[in-house]
């Protein structure tokens, strides 16, 4: 599956047949500083992803000096 | 597949402090109910008063001019300019876009253009990390619209990250006088309005979800000044224990404000207490000029510096 990643935005394809917070923690990224997006709708950690799905990842941390 | 806790209809999240998963609708009906509660407990804002939102165009401050609309308060943003390159620009972008679509008043002001600076600039002429000066900029300049609009309460989307990541960084110096003052409403006084944080119940997890199911384009880029900043390594740690200990960051946060806070009331009068104001603004502060005039004079005179030039090493 299509996997688009941020900061720096990139894509990677990676197997599907996992869980999205399996993906995460293959690619080593923390479930509470992520969401995970399949074509523009969010899914939960247990839902499984296919190897056509198109996923985002998309981290939630923002830092610096906040309004 | 896992179910809403409430309705056992397919979950589009899944939220371990909450030991559930929720679907979309129940989802947004959480999020509602943990913003009214943070403006009910910490009596934040009454029904129907007019509030300026400090927009940055992420994902926080539009999902906290989109709660407090939708709940019936009358809110306008204003945004800052803060001229940190492509960053800057496609942030601008994001808040015009938002406030456009939505018939909301959005007033702006450019650092360069109002004060002669930028936020690089300022960072090399001060000699002092960037979020520094750009916080300092973000909260005179704010406060200032605040007062001058004659709004009833400033509002900032700080979220339960950002303020347990603040208490963790105050907690870890002891630093009783910033400790004190860490609260999620601050009363207006001489020269300085009202402030209210009303995201202080959600995670900025469950702020970012908000915008993805409200269909809020946020600027999701982080700003390529604050790369790892102090502020993100306390964030990190604490969601490290997170991780494991899932409500410990709510737990930390939310029993300092109901167990400690009130034991500070005295050293927070005391404080309140020293200010004066500027001579050059008439801003509060403890010196004969603030520390937004003492920038602007330093920053203005100093030749601009590129966003790449200006990182933090």
């Amino acid at each position: 599956m299509r996997v688009l990643l941020r900061n720096p935005r990139r894509e990677i394809e990676i197997d599907g047949g996992v869980p999205a917070r399996t993906m995460l923690e293959r690619l080593g990224l923390a479930h509470e500083a992520h969401l995970v997006i399949r074509n523009g709708t969010l899914v939960p950690g247990d839902e499984r992803l296919e190897d056509d799905d198109e996923i985002e990842v998309r981290p939630v941390i923002s830092g610096g000096a906040s309004p | 597949m896992s179910k809403c806790r409430a309705c056992r209809e397919p979950a589009i999240i899944d939220l371990p402090r909450h030991n559930a998963n929720f679907c979309d609708v129940h989802f947004r009906q959480l999020v509602r109910r943990q913003v009214e509660k943070a403006i009910d407990d910490f009596a934040m804002l009454r029904p129907g008063d007019r509030v300026l939102v400090a927009v940055s165009g992420g994902k926080d401050s539009l999902a906290a001019w989109d709660l407090l609309v939708d709940l019936g308060y009358a809110a306008d943003g204003f945004y800052v300019g803060l001229g940190i390159g492509e960053y800057s620009e496609a942030s601008g972008e994001h808040a015009a876009r938002f406030a456009h679509d939505r018939g909301l008043r959005l007033l702006t002001v450019d650092l360069r253009d109002e004060f002669g600076y930028d936020v690089p600039t300022a960072s090399r002429a001060t000699r002092r990390p960037a979020c520094s000066s750009c916080g300092l900029s973000k909260r005179h300049l704010f406060d200032r619209a605040a007062l001058d609009g004659g709004y009833d309460a400033l509002v900032t989307g700080h979220n339960l990250d950002d303020e347990a990541a603040v208490l963790f960084g105050n907690t870890l110096r002891w630093d009783v006088d910033y400790l004190a003052r860490q609260l999620p409403v601050l009363a207006s006084r001489d020269g300085l309005p009202r402030k209210v944080k009303p995201l202080v119940r959600l995670t900025e997890r469950e702020t970012a979800a908000w915008c993805v199911v409200r269909g809020i384009d946020y600027a999701v880029d982080e700003c390529p000044m604050s790369a790892g900043n102090r502020h993100l390594r306390y964030k990190a740690a604490l969601n490290e224990i997170e991780a494991h200990s899932p409500g410990s960051k709510a737990a930390f946060y939310l029993n300092f404000l109901d167990n400690m806070a009130p034991l500070l009331a005295d050293r927070r009068d005391a404080s309140v207490a020293t200010v004066g104001e500027c001579t050059q603004c008439g801003s509060p502060t403890t010196g004969d000029r603030c520390a937004f005039c003492r920038l602007v004079e330093t920053a203005s005179q100093h030749e601009p510096v590129p966003v790449a030039m200006a990182r933090r090493r």
